[in-house]
């Protein structure tokens, strides 16, 4: 299966771009994973953890985000976030 | 003609101020780098946010209850000029060009009749307006107790914009910085910030069905105050980007200037020496003949 290609950016610096397994994105209405060729949905995230698996069964690995929204369109997903930690 | 004594005098102080000048243009080279590298790194979230604002202000219908941010209030009447400049100097006619964009944009709004207020950032540009519109200030702020103005300073500003509208203090706001295009050219823009302007035919590309979480209206509420303030951050930036910019070319033009000064003074300094003991010499000379 193709990789998610997925994009982490804070205003200051493009934080991540890398293709990847999976990510879970925090959503404001709740968690919700995104795989390759997920459906386009456009959300706001909460101030929590943003999940990231590098490839299928690896260890997965957070960066805290605050405040943004997250984008999925045929592309990949994008996280838009005032700051990371 | 000048006496020796006041041609050295000179020469010394011109060295001493082209040290001056050369020192400033290598800090501001040093300087430029990192701000032209943060503009950059700055460019592909401003990207992104703009791309969503548009997909989405398309969708969204616009009536009295949208948010101020993107509808306006309504009317025209008020226009808040946000001039943002640095808050030092040194750097040539950077903060001046800035300065006369804004004002050729207010004396147009004062001629078709509206009223025109200033909110100024950065404190180069604050005494030039207040000379010229000395009723209009409305707010600055300050960004001279931070290095470098950042996402911070950007959140402030967009939360002060917002309350100020809120307030109906203003209609619509413009706002004006020096744009970066290279080190030697900057260039004074304006920019309406609020309400957003609407893009002809900038309908979305049929995406088809998105799921938004939460709905439309919800998102864009969260999203116009962060759309502010990255507008803002991203002038902010090129700002700074062109403030190193100018300064390193017209230090660079000052110090090349404080050279042709210096050798021109040297000649002249070294003519008058020569001509002085060439006097003495045939003084004495006559005075030995006439012996």
């Amino acid at each position: 299966m193709a990789n998610l290609h997925f994009e982490l950016v804070t205003p200051e610096k493009l934080v991540r771009s890398d293709d990847v397994f999976m990510v879970v994105v925090p959503g404001t209405e709740g968690d919700f994973g995104v795989l390759a060729d997920h459906a386009p949905v456009m959300s706001t995230i909460r101030d929590a953890d943003l999940v990231i698996y590098v490839s299928e069964g690896a260890a997965p690995e957070t960066i805290t985000v605050q405040g943004g929204f997250a984008e999925v369109n045929e592309a990949g997903l994008t996280v838009l976030a005032e700051a990371v930690s | 003609m000048a006496s020796l004594k006041e041609l050295k005098d000179r020469i010394e102080s011109v060295k001493s101020t082209q040290k001056i000048t050369k020192a400033k243009k290598m800090v501001a080279a040093a300087k430029l780098r990192r701000a032209q590298q943060a503009a950059e790194a700055a460019r592909p979230y401003a990207e992104q946010m703009e791309k969503v604002m548009s997909s989405l202000a398309s969708k969204v219908s616009i009536d009295e209850n949208s948010s101020k941010l993107l509808a306006g209030t309504g009317k025209l009447e008020t226009h808040l000029l946000v001039v943002a400049t640095s808050d030092r100097g040194l750097c040539g006619a950077f903060n001046a060009n800035i300065v006369k964009e804004a004002k050729v944009k207010a004396e147009k709004l004062l001629k078709e009749g509206h009223k025109v207020l200033f909110y100024t950032i950065g404190r180069k540009g604050v005494p030039i307006l207040k000379r010229a519109y000395p009723d209009k200030m409305l707010e600055h702020f300050d960004t001279t107790n931070v290095k470098t103005p950042g996402f911070e300073e950007a959140k402030a500003i967009a939360a002060e914009l917002t309350a100020l509208i809120d307030d109906g203090k203003y209609d619509v706001a413009h706002l004006f910085y020096g744009k970066f295009k290279s080190a030697l050219v900057q260039e004074p823009t304006v920019q309406q910030i609020i309400p957003i302007p609407v893009q002809e035919g900038a309908v979305s590309e049929a995406e088809g069905a998105v799921d938004y979480e939460p709905d439309e209206e919800e998102i864009l509420a969260e999203l116009l105050p962060r759309n502010l303030t990255t507008q803002i951050f991203g002038a902010l930036l090129e700002n700074m980007a062109s403030e190193q910019g100018a300064s390193m070319t017209a230090m660079d033009n000052a110090t090349r200037n404080a050279g042709d000064l210096i050798d021109n003074l040297t000649i002249v300094y070294n003519r008058s020496r020569q001509a002085a003991i060439t006097t003495e010499l045939i003084e004495i000379i006559a005075g030995a003949e006439a012996l």
